[in-house]
């Protein structure tokens, strides 16, 4: 298993956020589907410990994620946020910004392609940019940290139908010729469909169903 | 020089001025009568007080009294920081470190530099100027620092997201804090004697000091407020800003999801 929670339990502001959750994530493409509020975007973030559980255990590949080093985590399995948040100056500023958390050397034209986005946008002021744009560079930013697993908050929930479709070839494209592990959090069933063949279904913070795509969104 | 006498005459006679703050609060419905008649009543009481507490500590002649005057201001100026930065967690530590380090530092260069004798008459005036001026701008820059990691908050999570710690996810937030807590007395400092004449040198001006010399005393004063408020300034958002985050580089209250 990618990711398995036991026994999760996270409350915020005095209000609990995930009751008692336990499901697991397979390797591959997986997706936590389920309603605004329902503790979708909290799973992820504990997923890479931007968050910790009150209570319960999360483990990556069979290791439990507080053994590991937080910050090393997070650029192997790298959370791509719902909302764009670009630090200031251009595209390719952002892109270096990113790998140089990593400690990486990015060939900043090829992380560009890989996200759909023209490699000439690298000198663009990235505050500029449109919505969809943005949430390009930020998945660029992630890529540049080469990780093995991307979690994605809502990749298209600011975008209109034909940019969704692009976004969501680029992240099947992307899975393919990388290699990489998604999670994916939606309140699409369809898109979950689309995009991952593993779906926890995530309701008033607990997990009520796991499964194969197909049996679980039929 | 010659000694100033000012009677009690005359201190009451300024409370016409008093009035004329009354006055224009009431003419314009400011509602700020109460609160002006409250300050007038403290800085009566507060600076009859220290006057006292001054004049028996220059009585005594002790530096060990000055030290635990000076201890005692820079508790109550972390104190009163403290609050006008209510949205910084643990800020107490980081304004006491502040505070203190400004003092000594700057004192203590003072001194070892000849500027000033290890007199209670210079020490005191000029701690309490020191010790006053670093409180404020590790005031303004802690109040700032709240505020801009409160609204940034997306920001310094996406940061973090790519594995930065919570040092470099906070850097340019730490850099736009002290900013602030230095910029006004750089900006009064580039003015002064343009727009007005400071205080230090009005009072000796007023005590039939030398001109040459109230300017010289003067800049001495500026220029060392001006260290000790990068000072504090610097020890304040550089210590303050970790009580945002955990241990594990994480914001201790994430943005709602």
């Amino acid at each position: 298993m990618l990711f398995e929670l036991a026994r999760v339990s996270l409350s915020r502001a005095g209000r609990p956020v995930l009751r008692d959750l336990t499901c697991s994530l397979r390797e591959g493409a997986s997706a936590l589907v389920g309603p605004s509020g329902s503790g979708k975007s909290t799973i992820l973030r504990l997923l890479n410990r931007l968050s910790d559980p009150d209570e319960g255990s999360v483990a990556y590949r069979g290791a439990d994620v507080r053994e590991r080093e937080p910050r090393a985590l997070r650029r192997e399995v790298c959370l791509v946020p719902q909302l764009p948040a670009l630090i200031e100056g251009t595209v390719a500023d952002n892109v270096r910004f990113a790998a140089a958390c990593g400690e990486r050397n990015p060939d900043v034209g090829r992380l560009l392609r890989l996200s759909g986005l023209d490699p000439a946008y690298a000198d663009r002021d990235g505050a500029r940019l449109s919505v969809g744009e943005q949430q390009r560079v930020m998945l660029a930013r992630a890529l540049a940290l080469e990780p093995k697993v991307l979690l994605l908050d809502e990749p298209t929930s600011a975008l209109d139908e034909t940019a969704r479709d692009a976004v969501e070839a680029t992240l099947t494209e992307l899975r393919e010729r990388l290699d990489l592990a998604t999670v994916t959090v939606t309140h699409d069933p369809a898109q979950a469909r689309r995009l991952a063949d593993w779906i926890v279904r995530v309701d008033t913070g607990r997990a009520v169903e796991q499964g194969a795509a197909a049996e679980v969104l039929q | 020089m010659t000694g100033i006498e000012v009677s009690v005459g005359e201190v009451a006679a300024s409370l016409a001025l008093i009035a004329v703050a009354i006055a224009v609060s009431l003419w314009r419905r400011a509602e700020l009568e109460e609160d002006i008649a409250v300050a007038v009543v403290r800085s009566l009481v507060q600076l009859v007080a220290i006057g006292y507490v001054i004049q028996a500590i220059f009585d005594v002649d002790s530096l060990w009294l000055v030290a635990a005057l000076i201890a005692v201001m820079v508790v109550f100026g972390a104190y009163t920081a403290r609050a006008r930065a209510a949205k910084v967690p643990g800020a107490l530590g980081p304004l006491l470190i502040a505070l203190s380090l400004a003092a000594v530092a700057t004192l203590g260069l003072v001194l070892a530099l000849g500027i000033f004798e290890p007199e209670p008459r210079y020490l005191v005036p000029v701690g309490g100027m020191v010790i006053g001026n670093a409180m404020t701008a590790a005031a303004v820059a802690l109040n700032r620092l709240g505020d801009d990691i409160e609204g940034s908050a997306r920001q310094i999570e996406a940061t973090l997201a790519l594995g930065a710690s919570s040092a470099e996810a906070a850097a340019p937030i730490v850099r736009r804090s002290l900013r602030s807590g230095m910029i006004t007395l750089v900006d009064s400092t580039k003015t002064t004697g343009l727009i007005f004449f400071p205080g230090t040198m009005v009072g000796m001006l007023l005590a039939g000091a030398d001109p040459i010399d109230a300017v010289r005393l003067q800049l001495i004063l500026l220029w060392v407020l001006l260290g000790s408020v990068a000072i504090s300034s610097v020890v304040a958002t550089g210590l303050a800003y970790r009580g945002f985050f955990t241990p594990a580089h994480q914001l201790r209250e994430p943005p709602a999801p």
